[in-house]
């Protein structure tokens, strides 16, 4: 009976198939219009787009953007979604604001702009802003595993909660009397300075925390077994669960460091602006969303990458800037973003069609 | 029982008793008994609703029975989970194909069991990738089991391609018993030809596989003994190098024929209660 003959002629399965180049290419070209952009700009804004001061002005604009979409991609490879971000973000800043304030000196002191105790008032702040930030990250975490309550509920449901509490904490104004200190050795602090023919980059501390965290983020994603299990549980959360992953457990931990890094994002905020603004960041979530899908992260799960999404978060940042250096109105920005995410959207899914087979 | 005893080497390495199970006021197992032996294929047949699902996920720890015992290697065992019945060495090959799309065939057969680095990266939890896939390579070739490049990701496979993989994950780290829930089901001509060798090699390299299927040809090519299940009962054992697939197909709906009921037919029919 095990004497059955195996091999090719029981096997016409097997033939390598040619990979789809022309798909490929097509979902590539999101990669294409970052340098497309760099050139475009270079040629019609000359020095005043393409130089070190510039760059700098970019990488700082999207320094706290950027830690918002290393999260969202891990979260969206999962298959969810976090729109709490931006929120989180808001409420991480005014805690850590608050904390620097009340913490570095008595209410006189600090109305005289006096610090008698600011280095652990900062240090403070900055630790309750990470994981003020954290612990709304835990809390999605738990509400969509342990409640089964999707992740686009839960996060919209903390979105409100963590912007109400921050305006009610802050009474609804920019937090004041934060110490100058904050933004002269954070938020523009140049660890160091690197030389660019007439120029200079001045690698500042926010600069440095969206490039080390990039870097950590890329390994953990697609290195390690943290990594790992984040695709598979997009790919298929049953395949995972019964291949003895827990699920519920990652799914947490992975929401958590979306918050974390929000709450981190909100100190690098207070020290670029000296201030907790509760006004600006509303559309965070979105912007953070577009750049990971952009970045050819699926929204269905099980795909994506951190470079991808880092492409994606610096197309809006130099659009805005080449428009604004040329004068036009740069609201055009967010018209080309959107036109942009169907795009690559589209590219994607055809990409997807040519690649499964059945 | 003699015929219980056909295509049968060695002692039971899994065996149930009197397996009971309820679901609300439905009563899907009714006093089931059931053993897998060393050196056998033993299929598992019935209608839909029939119990064959309801008495695997018993065994496996999926969810618990009411009453009854389960003995395995020797010792009663009651697994709590799917994935103490693997540690145990149980593994299940899904009718849905319990694979994530987007990773790739070395991913997926080392998914829940990665090796990581030594030192402080394996620490970090870095993943040892060339250790997996030297070993899935070798592994699939000892079983015979072609996949074109290992580092595609199954999407981008063909159907029997990625039940290959499915197969070949249960294969290689069963150590006591295999369990397919329908492997052929979805497959064409050669596949399922490859699916049923890659069977026989299993069990004669002395792993025993629990096979349920729907497809009686499949079944009788393959099987060393048939189990049939009816409305959550034992109707009948059958030994495939004697009885028909008529005789399968009246234990399963229950339509016995008198032909498969008289005479010396060794196809032994045991009513239920």
């Amino acid at each position: 009976m095990a004497g059955e003959p195996r091999g090719a002629e029981a096997q016409p399965d097997v033939e390598e198939q040619p990979a789809t180049w022309s798909a490929r290419l097509s979902s590539s070209i999101i990669y294409f219009i970052l340098p497309a952009l760099i050139i475009v700009f270079t040629i019609i804004s000359r020095q005043s787009f393409f130089n070190p001061n510039n760059f700098q002005n970019i990488a700082i604009f999207a320094s706290t953007l950027l830690l918002l979409v290393v999260g969202s991609t891990f979260v969206i490879i999962t298959a969810g979604i976090d729109l709490s971000v931006g929120s989180v973000l808001v409420f991480s800043s005014v805690v850590a604001a608050q904390a620097m304030v009340t913490l570095s000196g008595s209410a006189e002191e600090v109305r005289a702009r006096e610090y008698p105790n600011q280095l652990f008032g900062i240090s403070a702040g900055i630790v309750l802003g990470v994981l003020s930030g954290l612990a709304w990250g835990l809390l999605n975490g738990v509400l969509i595993t342990k409640l089964r309550i999707p992740p686009f509920i839960v996060t919209l449901g903390t979105l409100g909660m963590s912007l109400g509490l921050a305006l009610i904490l802050s009474g609804g104004v920019n937090v004041p009397f934060v110490p100058p200190t904050v933004q002269s050795e954070i938020g523009s602090r140049a660890l160091f300075i690197v030389p660019i023919g007439t120029g200079q980059f001045r690698f500042t501390v926010p600069v440095a925390v969206a490039t080390v965290v990039i870097v950590i983020a890329a390994l953990a994603l697609h290195k390690t077994r943290f990594g790992r299990y984040t695709y598979a549980i997009g790919s298929n959360a049953d395949a995972a669960r019964r291949a003895g992953i827990n699920v519920d457990a990652h799914l947490i931990k992975v929401y958590g460091l979306s918050g974390m890094l929000a709450g981190v994002a909100g100190v690098l905020d207070v020290a670029l602006f000296s201030t907790a603004s509760v006004g600006s960041h509303a559309s965070d979530n979105l912007s953070a969303i577009s750049a990971v899908v952009i970045g050819g992260t699926s929204l269905f799960g099980g795909i994506g990458s951190i470079g991808g999404s880092v492409v994606g978060a610096f197309i809006p940042a130099i659009l805005r800037n080449g428009f604004v250096i040329q004068g036009i109105q740069p609201f055009w920005q967010q018209v080309a973003i959107g036109a942009i995410l169907i795009l690559a959207v589209y590219l994607d899914q055809r990409r997807r069609q040519a690649e499964e087979r059945r | 029982m003699e015929l219980a005893n056909a295509g049968v080497n060695g002692s039971a390495v899994l065996q149930a008793r009197g397996i009971d199970k309820h679901f609300g006021p439905v009563h899907a197992l009714k006093n089931v008994d059931f053993s897998v032996h060393a050196q056998e294929i033993v299929a598992l047949i019935g209608d839909n609703g029939a119990g064959k699902s309801t008495l695997i996920n018993a065994l496996t720890g999926v969810f618990p029975y009411d009453h009854g015992e389960i003995v395995f290697a020797g010792r009663p065992v009651r697994f709590a989970s799917p994935h103490e019945a693997r540690s145990a060495g149980i593994e299940t090959v899904y009718q849905d194909l319990a694979i994530a799309p987007h990773l790739d065939s070395v991913a997926n057969i080392f998914l829940g069991r990665e090796y990581r680095q030594t030192g402080l990266l394996g620490r970090l939890g870095f993943l040892d990738k060339d250790r997996m896939y030297a070993e899935t390579s070798a592994q699939l070739k000892q079983l015979g089991v072609r996949v074109p490049n290992l580092r595609r990701r199954l999407v981008t496979l063909s159907g029997g391609q990625r039940q290959g993989v499915a197969v070949a994950r249960a294969v290689m780290w069963a150590s006591k018993v295999v369990i397919m829930d329908e492997p052929t089901a979805a497959l064409g001509v050669a596949q399922t030809a490859l699916v049923l060798n890659l069977m026989r090699q299993v069990r004669d390299n002395g792993i025993p596989i629990v096979f349920i299927s729907h497809n009686m040809p499949h079944v009788f090519e393959v099987a060393d003994r048939i189990v049939v299940l009816r409305l959550g009962e034992v109707v009948a054992e059958l030994d495939p190098r004697q009885a028909t697939i008529d005789d399968a197909v009246s234990a399963m709906t229950g339509s016995l024929r008198p032909r498969s009921m008289s005479n010396d037919r060794p196809a032994e029919v045991r009513h239920g209660r």
